[in-house]
């Protein structure tokens, strides 16, 4: 977070991604039993209704539970997946740019290294492989600017010859790292990069990443559920809820002064290293309900512990609620002061 | 905890892969620890440091190929390993319980959750098959399941994973056992749902006053779960004392490495720091400290003899024989 007051405010930087209105709707109800029985077709909102940017040379955290939708949004901004509504803005890229030159700006680091990588093609064929495709550089200086990709994410040169199930998780996570770098991307998705990894191998990710962010200016994009790892590497957070996004702000700000009831939860349900957890927690009940069916207003009203009655009926949308910072909480000017004792009494 | 009988005691534990024609591979390396009643204590350590082996030779359920070498384990004094098998198994339920990382693939696919439940209480208590069923639904309750009568009919796939994790805290707890085994029971669940299941954990060991061995790779989780604690590094354990004193002033190398790794929500500004290299490959053991090669602190014999845990503060041991000097001036 210190390593970027060099640089212009977030807040004031170009966005390269930008998606607006996305949903992506599966349809279900195709079984056996439904066709013969007649039965309501129904259908599932991965995503409803979401709106987010992507700055350039930000870490931006997508943070939320399973089932919140976080990676299909992660998803639909690498191109893997067509939203069922909604536009995807790519800023920056060229008009009439083809498919290849739309993947290869934004390119993906998945969560299991130990899947990702193709197990019988050596390190040194994927990498050139894309170098080729892509026609990064001239064919004569393919192995080189392969080394020179393995000595960015801090492997040797004789990693060329390897092949995946030689290294170890740690390793395999920098040459996911490589081949997603050796395209020259201006942004990079990962989705939970290290929650895969071992703490003491996680450190050496994240300083990767960190790396990437301040020498390359990459946009990062970083789908996470530990918000620790959260709050050590974004600049910006988005928490997302059952298919919609229900607060951003800058990292400080969000940890500091949460304004949606659910950010607070899940602050509180951090187990603390060095402090106690929360004597009091804003503990919510029960689970995220299935996206199939989607609670009326506030869809997270029946786990609030805060909820009101015209958070049964009202769907509030994300309005800001200070600089940078936007919630979707009717509540959010309501919400009582981080650790309140105010908030006791209104339980 | 000296003058009475601990309830559990494993005494220079050593478990090995043995394979024909070569020679046997040591994973788990003399590990010593009690566990008096109602306590809780937590075992910490990266993938492949054998804290789950630890826990698995406990419940007798290593996995095949796995055998424990030497050493022993003592459940109120019995020995587990001289024990009949039949006695052995009919501690299981009544006496020790295990908890699963997994609650999918711990439970049975086609049998219904209330059913599965009731199934050790049969056994173990020798309830009749309606008795079994009202203790079956009590304990669902006792662990927040709502509407526990009809959720007794449904099968593990029907639920969500909190839920299931549930059913399966309810089925370790149904024959009330003494001594609870934990391996990694909430790193699967999201992390409001994680708050609950740890509360709950908690709870019920508290009015039961169960005693716990909890297995975690989370040091945010054994933080707040348990009060004793074993740091495991290459099979064996190189630290362990009360959890809240080893986080705030570790003595081992390895520990502290680990504590300086991970990202502190309470601490946003520290900078990482990773410990250099990997563990060692456990078939080809270094003969010095094993954590050596990756110590910046290391010395010449350290690389030689094989240090062991020794008391280094009151209530405090580490397996370092230069803790000493690394941690001179660090104060408690």
């Amino acid at each position: 977070m210190t390593d970027v007051t060099a640089q212009p405010e977030v807040a004031e930087r170009p966005a390269v991604l930008r998606v607006a209105n996305i949903s992506k709707e599966y349809q279900l109800g195709h079984g056996l039993f439904s066709r013969f029985g007649g039965a309501q077709k129904t259908s599932l909102k991965a995503l409803d209704g979401v709106d987010l940017e992507l700055r350039r040379g930000e870490v931006l955290a997508l943070v939320g539970e399973s089932g919140s939708g976080k990676s299909t949004l992660a998803k639909i901004l690498v191109g893997a997946l067509k939203p069922t509504g909604g536009d995807l803005h790519e800023l920056g890229l060229a008009d009439g740019a083809g498919r290849r030159e739309r993947s290869r700006r934004v390119q993906m680091v998945f969560q299991d290294p130990y899947s990702s990588l193709n197990p019988r093609i050596s390190v040194g064929s994927m990498l050139a492989g894309l170098l080729r495709l892509h026609r990064v550089v001239p064919p004569g200086e393919v192995r080189a600017e392969s080394i020179r990709l393995l000595n960015r994410v801090g492997l040797q040169e004789d990693a060329l010859t390897a092949y995946p199930s030689q290294f170890s998780g740690g390793q395999r996570q920098r040459l996911a790292i490589a081949r997603a770098l050796a395209v020259r991307p201006d942004v990079l998705v990962a989705d939970e990069p290290v929650s895969a990894l071992d703490v003491s191998v996680q450190a050496t990710i994240l300083e990767l990443f960190r790396s990437l962010q301040d020498e390359l200016g990459l946009s990062i994009l970083f789908v996470a559920h530990n918000l620790a790892v959260v709050q050590h590497l974004s600049q910006r957070v988005a928490v997302m809820y059952l298919g919609r996004i229900v607060e951003t702000a800058d990292t400080a700000e969000i940890f500091s002064n949460p304004r949606h009831p659910y950010t607070r939860a899940l602050i509180d349900s951090i187990p603390r290293m060095s402090a106690d957890s929360a004597a009091d927690p804003f503990e919510v009940e029960g689970e995220p309900p299935s996206p199939i069916n989607v609670p009326s207003g506030c869809r997270f009203h029946p786990r609030c512990p805060v909820a009101v009655d015209r958070c049964r009926t009202e769907d509030p949308g994300l309005v800001p609620v200070g600089p940078g910072h936007a919630s979707a909480c009717l509540l959010a000017a309501e919400l009582p002061a981080w650790g309140g004792p105010e908030l006791k009494e209104e339980q | 905890m000296s003058e009475t009988t601990p309830l559990l005691s494993v005494r220079n534990l050593s478990l090995g892969v043995q394979r024909k024609g070569r020679p046997t591979t040591v994973i788990v390396d003399d590990v010593s620890f009690d566990v008096a009643e109602g306590e809780r204590f937590g075992i910490v350590g990266e993938s492949g440091s054998g804290k789950s082996l630890t826990l698995r030779a406990i419940a007798n359920l290593l996995p095949a190929g796995v055998s424990v070498l030497s050493g022993a384990i003592h459940y109120r004094g019995q020995d587990l390993q001289t024990m009949p098998a039949k006695s052995r198994r009919r501690l299981a339920g009544p006496e020790i319980a295990m908890i699963f990382q997994e609650p999918m693939t711990a439970l049975n696919p086609v049998m219904r959750v209330g059913d599965q439940i009731a199934e050790a209480p049969r056994r173990n208590l020798g309830l009749s098959k309606s008795a079994a069923m009202d203790l079956a639904i009590d304990m669902m309750r006792k662990t927040g399941i709502p509407d526990p009568a009809r959720r007794a009919r449904a099968y593990p796939h029907e639920l969500s994973g909190g839920l299931r994790q549930r059913i399966m805290i309810a089925m370790a707890l149904s024959c009330s056992p003494r001594l609870l085994l934990c391996d990694e029971p909430t790193t699967a669940l999201d992390v409001t749902v994680q708050l609950q299941v740890l509360r709950l954990l908690e709870q019920l060991c508290d009015d039961t006053e169960t005693a716990l061995v909890f297995v975690t790779h989370d040091l945010g989780v054994v933080n707040q779960t348990c009060r004793e604690l074993g740091v495991m590094y290459a099979g064996e354990i190189v630290e362990r004392g009360r959890v809240k004193d080893v986080f705030a002033d570790p003595r081992h190398p390895y520990t502290k490495g680990l504590l300086d790794s991970a990202p502190d929500f309470d601490q946003p500004d520290r900078e990482l720091v990773a410990i250099p290299g990997f563990p060692p490959n456990l078939a080809d053991r270094p003969d010095g400290c094993p954590f050596e090669p990756r110590c910046s602190f290391a010395v010449e014999h350290c690389r030689t003899d094989r240090p062991t845990l020794a008391s280094v503060l009151p209530g405090r041991e580490a397996a370092c024989f230069e803790t000493a000097r690394i941690f001179q001036g660090a104060t408690a």
